[in-house]
């Protein structure tokens, strides 16, 4: 039940403000400050989601296969790969060094 | 930009939508697999492709519903995530001039891929096409990946074998990495790190990301603060540090 109240508020917020985007007139979030933050807000989310999801087990942080993976998508941006390869180097290599046993 | 640029063959406008629409469209797949690794259903994990539609906010859910938090933290980060898109939404109801009745529909393909190649066409005829095309083939192919994700997690069973934990935070740093353009930005990105990371162990779960956003208003109100001190006094070169 949980899982499906959390699917229903995600479901709403997120149509929401795609939505308001092309319903609202052009004025109300054209100021600088707003659409400065509006662009900075992915950057902290997205940053902390990535560590976050790398390195948390539960409450605890740990180094494990993930950070070997995640090291691998690194690599594989700065050479430009794309999107789906980037998604999986970091698979691979995570599930590489898993078998290793590391 | 204008109205009437340099006119684009509608071929080639449909070439590069498609282009973005199926590399980004396949990686529903990733999606499938790490929902249904997280505890999702497969009725749950369809429903969140249908009808939330915008990957780094799904990806975030489910993560954060897995490592125990409530629904409501869960669906605050999964929503903050999303405000960008009303962002994008704002330029392009301008680029696409899209009629009022069709707003409704057209706003569950406005995200990140469709924005991007919109906003990479000459001319409104050759945006529209793009919008349209880039937004069909990724929503079909998403929603198809994510049901065959979903059911490959059932099959495949212990999913972390396959390394398939760490799709979700790939995802997340390959949309994060071309956001990461000036001192601010990896301000904002190592701060939140500091932050996500640092509060994890001492707040419920789905929390330390909420007050890792934060960073966002911080760095802001500091690079506020900066600016408006070199205004005010000479530079004198020696501050430029952090």
């Amino acid at each position: 039940m949980n899982t499906w109240i959390a699917i229903g508020l995600t479901v709403l917020g997120c149509y929401a403000v795609k939505l308001a985007g092309l319903l609202v007139p052009a004025g109300a979030m054209e100021r600088p400050l707003v659409r400065r933050l509006a662009a900075l807000l992915p950057v902290a989310l997205l940053a902390a989601l990535t560590a976050q999801q790398t390195f948390a087990d539960g409450h605890a942080l740990v180094l494990d296969a993930r950070a070997a993976g995640l090291g691998a998508a690194a690599v594989a941006l700065v050479l430009r790969a794309p999107f789906l390869l980037v998604v999986a180097a970091a698979v691979v290599v995570t599930a590489g060094v898993r078998a290793i046993g590391g | 930009m204008s109205a009437e640029g340099t006119a684009k063959p509608d071929a080639a406008v449909v070439r590069d939508a498609l282009g973005v629409g199926v590399a980004v469209g396949l990686s529903g797949f990733a999606f499938g697999v790490t929902s249904a690794g997280s505890g999702l259903g497969l009725l749950q994990t369809c429903a969140l492709s249908l009808l939330v539609f915008t990957g780094a906010s799904q990806f975030a859910l489910v993560g954060a519903l897995a490592a125990g938090g409530s629904p409501f933290t869960a669906a605050a980060g999964a929503f903050f995530l999303g405000v960008r898109n009303a962002f994008y939404g704002l330029r392009l109801s301008q680029l696409l001039a899209v009629p009022r009745a069709l707003r409704p529909f057209a706003a569950q393909w406005v995200i990140d891929e469709t924005t991007a190649v919109t906003l990479a066409q000459p001319t409104r005829r050759a945006a529209r096409i793009g919008f349209t095309v880039t937004g069909l083939s990724l929503y079909l192919l998403w929603n198809l990946t994510t049901l065959l994700g979903a059911l490959g997690a059932k099959a495949i069973g212990d999913t972390d074998a396959w390394g398939l934990d760490a799709a979700g935070p790939a995802v997340f740093l390959a949309l994060l990495a071309p956001m990461l353009k000036t001192r601010t930005e990896r301000a904002v990105a190592g701060l939140a790190v500091l932050l996500g990371l640092g509060l994890l162990p001492v707040l419920p779960a789905g929390v330390p990301v909420l007050v890792a956003a934060l960073a966002a208003p911080v760095a802001l109100f500091v690079e506020g603060r900066r600016i408006g001190r070199t205004r005010r006094s000479a530079p004198d070169g020696t501050e430029e540090g952090r």
